[in-house]
C-alpha cells in the first residue's frame, strides 16, 4: 500500500489518537501547573527538614523512567485492590487513562516544581523590598510581582517541559491508552506498513512545531512591557534538567 | 516479605540482577555510539557547507522532537524490513533475518542521545575562546593539532555537565526497551509481577533501582566534573 492510502484510509484514527495525546498532556501539564506555585513556594521558603519529603518526591521523578512510574501506578494499584474498593477509588484506577493522567501529572508537577523554583530565585530582590517598601502585603507581593516575574523567567523552561510531557504521553499507548502511538501501533500491527510509523512522526513534529509557536507568541505577550531589550527565547529543543 | 528478592528458585533475586545487568549493557553500549552521533551531527551543523548543516540542523530537530517510544518502534521495525528487503534483493533464497531488540535498543537510544548530544556538543565548541585558536594558527599549528590539543580538552570541559544530563536519560529510557521484548530490568519486573502477584512491591523495586543508578551517576558526573574544571580558576 502507498503511504498516502494508509493516510486515506485510517486518517480518522489517527485524527482520533492525536486528540487523544493532546487530551493527556493538556490535562496533565495544567494539574501540574495548578499544584507546582504552592510547591515552589515551599521550596523556596519553608525550612529545609519540611522540605526533606518534597526533595525525595522531585529526585525520585527525576531519577525514575516515567515508565516505571506508570506502570507503578496503573499495575501496582491492583495490590491495593480491596482497600481502594473499600474507599470507592478502584473505578478510577482500573481506567488506564486515569493512570496515565495521574503518571504524567505527578512526573510535571516535580518538573515544573523545580522550573518555578528558578524563576522565584530569580526574581531581583529589590522588585520585593520596592513592593514591600509601598505597603503591599505579602499575598499581593507574591501576585502582583513575584509571581508575574517568576514566569517570565520559567517561561522557555516550562515550554521545554510541557514538551517533554507531550514526548512522554507517547507511553500511555503501553497501557493500552488509545494515544496517537497507540492508534499508530493498532494501525501497524493491522497493516504491518511502515510508513504509519512515518505519519504518527510527523504528527508528533507538527504538534512540537505549533505549540512552540503559539507559545513564543504567549511569551512576547508576557514581555510586552519590556520592549526590545527581551528576546524570546522558547525553543523547539527540550533538554530535559535532570540534575538536582 | 525478603524471600521474594532472594536468589534461587524460590525468590526473584536473580531474575531481577539479570535484567539489571542488561539495561546496564545496554546503556553502556549505547553511550559510544551517540557520542558518535553527537559528534558527527555536531560538525556538521557547524560546518561551513550549507547542505551538511542544514542536515545537521534538520536531524537535530527532528530527533528531539519525536518521543522516544516512537523513534525505537521505527527503529525496531523498520530496520527489520529494511534489512530484509535488502537481504532479498540479494540473496532471495536466504531465511530472513531478525533484528535482535537489543542491537534496535542500541541504535534506537543512540540516535536519540546523538541528537542531544550536537546540541551539547556545539553549545560547547561555540563558547570556547576563539583567540586561544587564533593563538594556536599564530604559533603554527596544524587545524588538526590546533583540535586535539586545544578544542577537544575544553569542550570536554564545557559539554560534561550536558552530557551527564544524557547519561541520566538515556538510562532512564533504557526501559522503554522492555516494550520491544528485551529482558531488562522493567520486563524481568514484570515477569517477576506476572508470577507472585505482588505489583507494587516489584514496581517499586525497579523504580528504586532505577533512582539508585541516576543517584549514584550524579555522584560520579560531580566527581568527574570536579576533576575536570580542576585547572580552572572560579570567577
Amino acid at each position: 500500500m502507498n503511504p498516502f492510502e494508509i493516510l486515506v484510509q485510517y486518517w480518522p484514527r489517527l485524527l482520533d489518537g492525536t486528540l487523544m495525546t493532546i487530551k493527556l498532556t493538556l490535562m496533565g501539564a495544567l494539574i501540574a501547573a495548578a499544584v507546582s506555585p504552592v510547591l515552589a513556594l515551599v521550596r523556596v521558603h519553608a525550612a529545609s527538614m519540611a522540605q526533606a519529603p518534597l526533595r525525595i518526591y522531585v529526585s525520585f521523578m527525576r531519577g525514575t523512567p516515567i515508565l516505571a512510574q506508570l506502570f507503578l501506578i496503573f499495575y501496582g494499584s491492583g495490590q491495593f485492590r480491596p482497600l481502594l474498593q473499600e474507599w470507592g477509588l478502584w473505578s478510577f484506577f482500573r481506567d488506564p487513562f486515569n493512570c496515565a493522567l495521574l503518571a504524567f501529572a505527578l512526573n510535571s508537577t516535580a518538573y515544573q516544581t523545580e522550573i518555578l523554583r528558578g524563576g522565584i530565585l530569580g526574581v531581583p530582590r529589590g522588585e520585593i523590598e520596592a513592593a514591600k517598601a509601598i505597603g503591599l502585603s505579602r499575598v499581593k507581593t507574591l501576585r502582583r510581582v513575584v509571581f508575574p516575574h517568576a514566569y517570565r523567567i520559567a517561561w522557555p523552561a516550562l515550554g521545554n517541559e510541557v514538551i517533554l510531557l507531550m514526548k512522554a504521553s507517547a507511553l500511555a499507548s503501553v497501557v493500552t491508552v488509545f494515544d496517537l502511538m497507540g492508534r499508530t501501533r493498532q494501525v501497524f500491527s493491522k497493516t504491518f506498513d511502515f510508513s504509519v510509523y512515518l505519519w504518527a512522526a510527523l504528527i508528533y513534529l507538527c504538534i512540537t512545531a505549533i505549540f512552540v509557536l503559539l507559545w513564543r507568541q504567549a511569551e512576547r505577550r508576557l514581555s510586552r512591557h519590556i520592549g526590545a531589550r527581551h528576546t524570546p527565547q522558547a525553543t523547539a529543543q527540550p533538554l530535559k534538567e535532570t540534575r538536582a | 516479605m525478603f524471600e521474594l528478592f532472594s536468589y534461587g528458585d524460590a525468590g526473584w533475586g536473580d531474575e531481577i540482577l539479570q535484567g539489571l545487568a542488561i539495561t546496564v549493557q545496554l546503556a553502556i553500549a549505547t553511550l559510544p555510539v551517540g557520542l558518535c552521533i553527537g559528534f558527527l551531527a555536531a560538525f556538521a551543523s557547524m560546518s561551513r557547507a550549507r547542505p551538511l548543516r542544514f542536515l545537521g540542523f534538520g536531524y537535530t530537530t527532528i530527533m528531539r522532537g519525536l518521543p522516544e517510544i516512537l523513534t525505537l518502534f521505527v527503529v525496531y521495525n523498520g530496520a527489520g524490513l529494511l534489512i530484509n528487503a535488502a537481504l532479498r534483493w540479494w540473496a532471495p533464497e536466504a531465511s530472513p533475518i531478525d533484528f535482535s531488540p537489543f542491537a534496535a535498543g542500541v541504535v534506537a537510544l543512540g540516535m536519540v542521545f546523538g541528537a542531544f548530544a550536537a546540541e551539547v556538543l556545539r553549545g560547547a565548541f561555540q563558547s570556547l575562546d576563539r583567540g586561544q585558536v587564533e593563538a594556536g594558527r599564530a604559533i603554527g599549528m596544524s587545524s588538526r593539532q590546533i583540535f586535539l590539543r586545544i578544542q577537544l580538552p575544553q569542550v570536554w570541559r564545557f559539554a560534561l555537565p550536558g552530557l551527564g544530563n544524557l547519561w541520566i536519560n538515556m538510562l532512564k529510557d533504557t526501559a522503554l526497551v522492555s516494550v520491544i521484548a528485551l529482558d531488562d530490568l522493567m520486563r524481568m519486573t514484570k515477569v517477576a509481577v506476572g508470577v507472585t502477584k505482588q505489583p507494587f512491591t516489584f514496581y517499586l523495586l525497579a523504580c528504586l533501582i532505577y533512582w539508585a543508578m541516576c543517584v549514584l551517576s550524579e555522584l560520579v558526573l560531580a566527581q568527574m566534573e570536579r576533576r575536570a574544571n580542576r585547572g580552572i580558576r572560579r570567577a
